[in-house]
């Protein structure tokens, strides 16, 4: 049995008095997609978030790949990590934000080549031909020279995953990554995330859409006030939800 | 509707109405053009302007030297403040309570003393600190200078005008900083990229923009500091022009010599921001004008008919309201 991916065990988070998460177990095992689904303020997206350690959680362990994210054991003692110990854990784990987040001043090819050469260290030529096959592999060739404000939405959120693989991440945490698209921009993105889902990656989405979660999705997690109500197979869970919370949410958006 | 073959439509008839008329326009045209005559007919008749003296000071040697040495004090004295206005903001924005404290007093002290009392108290600074030396605190010193020629009026004047623009530039670049998205540090963290590295690479080129402007205005208000420096006994443009009308009492005429340098120093400062504001708007939304130059190249510099304008930047079709 290999070590799972991600693994949280009692897993809490407080923001001041507001007690986001309250105890959140999961598993992701390699090559597994997990989307995760829930109302807006069930604390999904910061369970995301402390996946990378963009927030501290409070209590519980939280590993990613059989390392403590933010910590270091010694005996029995816990160590805060350095900055450059966190960004060393960073640079393996991808991450895709509702807002894009592309940097403005760059164009789209700089975008995904500026962190493979400032933080890896790597020759310029070798990243430029491996950033310009991620963005042709995101439909994007001829946008390369583009700057953000001169992309969609769909386009923008399509370079911000091939920023995020020009790392070679082993995982990918997206964050609602469809949510500020129009409509008809949706579909481009969530191809691009079947494709890598097809390619072996490990995922976890926090999404709005089901439809995605139920196709692609080899795990669906339902989360709702700071814990986990229910978690199976995409199908099982859609069709046949055993917690009448569940059952409520489910009913309001499908 | 008219029947026609054509493919174009029939355009509709234009309304044709009388225009609005404007007598105020006519009015206070009138008074601006009277007062204007009135201007430009005292510039050529009142004999105390002299303009005799002022074309023969305007390039004089002397005028010419203090005003090299104005422009050298200006440019130190921002390279100071812009320098000295980074290390500060970074230093309020980090996150150790000391360094982040010991900013906000400097800033309270120079923003709250006046730049001349400053310039007075450098220029004096040998009745305070007598020699500097190196050495371990309270224990032996190696070196020892004597203050008065380490600071000279020139030192006297860097340091101060310097020292206290550094106080200005740090909220300039701290209102700069904190103008970017918090996406964009969470998205470099997310990249693995460390706390200086998104300082430089993200942060810093997007604060520019906002940063640009109010630091051009810095710059050009420093041109015309710096002739506070002229109190301490230091030889710029100001001072250069008043050693000349001390020995011959031509007063205005050499007044005149002087703003006349500092306005034209002023508008080739005004040209220069306004590139520097278009290099770093790259990449904004906002479609950029042509410059003065490109609307001469295509021989429209003096456009009156409306015509829609030409975006800089061709806009994809895909574009949607995003």
């Amino acid at each position: 049995m290999s070590e799972p991916m991600v693994k949280a065990e009692g897993v809490h988070k407080y923001f001041g008095r507001l007690h986001v998460l309250r105890g959140i177990d999961l598993e992701v095992e390699p090559g597994e997609v997990m989307c995760v689904i829930g109302p807006s303020g069930s604390g999904k997206s910061t369970f995301l978030r402390c996946i990378n350690h963009l927030e501290k959680i409070d209590s519980g362990r939280l590993q990613v790949d059989g390392h403590l994210v933010g910590y270091r054991q010694r005996g029995d003692k816990l160590h805060e990590m350095r900055e450059s110990e966190v960004a060393a854990q960073r640079r393996e784990i991808g991450m895709v934000f509702q807002r894009f987040n592309l940097f403005p001043h760059m164009t789209a090819l700089d975008n995904v080549m500026e962190a493979p050469i400032q933080v890896k260290g790597e020759s310029k030529a070798a990243v430029r031909e491996r950033a310009t096959a991620l963005l042709e592999q995101v439909g994007l060739s001829d946008k390369m020279s583009g700057y953000p404000s001169q992309l969609s939405g769909g386009q923008q959120q399509r370079v911000a995953i091939a920023r995020a693989l020009a790392m070679e991440p082993k995982l990918m945490l997206f964050d609602e990554p469809t949510s500020a698209l129009d409509p008809e921009l949706v579909g481009d993105v969530l191809d691009a995330m079947r494709r890598l889902a097809a390619d072996g990656m490990t995922m976890v989405v926090v999404t709005h859409e089901i439809g995605f979660a139920r196709e692609v999705g080899d795990t669906l997690v339902f989360m709702d006030g700071g814990v986990v109500v229910e978690t199976g197979n995409p199908r099982d869970v859609l069709a046949n939800p055993r917690h009448e919370r569940t059952r409520s949410f489910l009913s309001k958006v499908l | 509707m008219t029947e026609t073959d054509t493919a174009e439509p029939v355009r509709p008839e234009t309304i044709k109405a009388v225009p609005v008329r404007h007598p105020g326009r006519w009015v206070s045209g009138a008074i601006v053009l009277v007062l204007a005559a009135m201007l430009v007919h005292m510039l050529f008749t009142n004999p105390n302007l002299d303009w005799g003296t002022f074309g023969k000071y305007f390039s004089q040697k002397e005028i010419l030297k203090g005003l090299v040495a104005t422009l050298e004090l200006t440019v130190i004295a921002m390279a100071i403040g812009i320098v000295g206005g980074v290390v500060l903001a970074l230093m309020r924005l980090s996150a150790n309570p000391m360094l982040s404290s010991a900013a906000w007093l400097y800033i309270w002290f120079f923003r709250g003393t006046p730049v001349l009392v400053q310039l007075i108290f450098w220029f004096n600074i040998k009745a305070l600190i007598g020699d500097i030396s190196l050495g371990i605190p309270f224990g032996p010193t190696f070196i020892t200078w004597d203050v008065n020629s380490l600071v000279t009026t020139f030192v006297a004047a860097i340091l101060g005008l310097g020292l206290n623009e550094a106080a200005y530039m740090s909220e300039i670049v701290r209102a700069g900083i904190l103008s970017v998205d918090e996406g964009q540090t969470e998205a470099s963290q997310a990249l693995g990229m460390r706390r200086l590295k998104i300082m430089r690479r993200v942060v810093l080129p997007q604060a520019m923009r906002v940063i640009i402007p109010p630091t051009g205005n810095e710059t050009i208000s420093m041109l015309k500091t710096t002739s506070l420096a002229s109190t301490v006994a230091f030889t710029e443009l100001l001072k250069a022009g008043e050693d000349i009308f001390n020995a011959n009492y031509k007063t205005i005429p050499l007044l005149i010599v002087v703003s006349v340098w500092y306005i034209i120093i002023t508008s080739i400062l005004s040209v220069g921001q306004y590139y520097l504001e278009r290099y770093y708007g790259r990449g904004s939304s906002r479609a950029l004008p042509p410059t003065p130059l490109q609307r001469l190249l295509r021989g429209n510099l003096t456009t009156f008919h409306r015509r829609p304008p030409t975006p800089a930047v061709p806009r994809n079709p895909e574009v949607g309201g995003l």
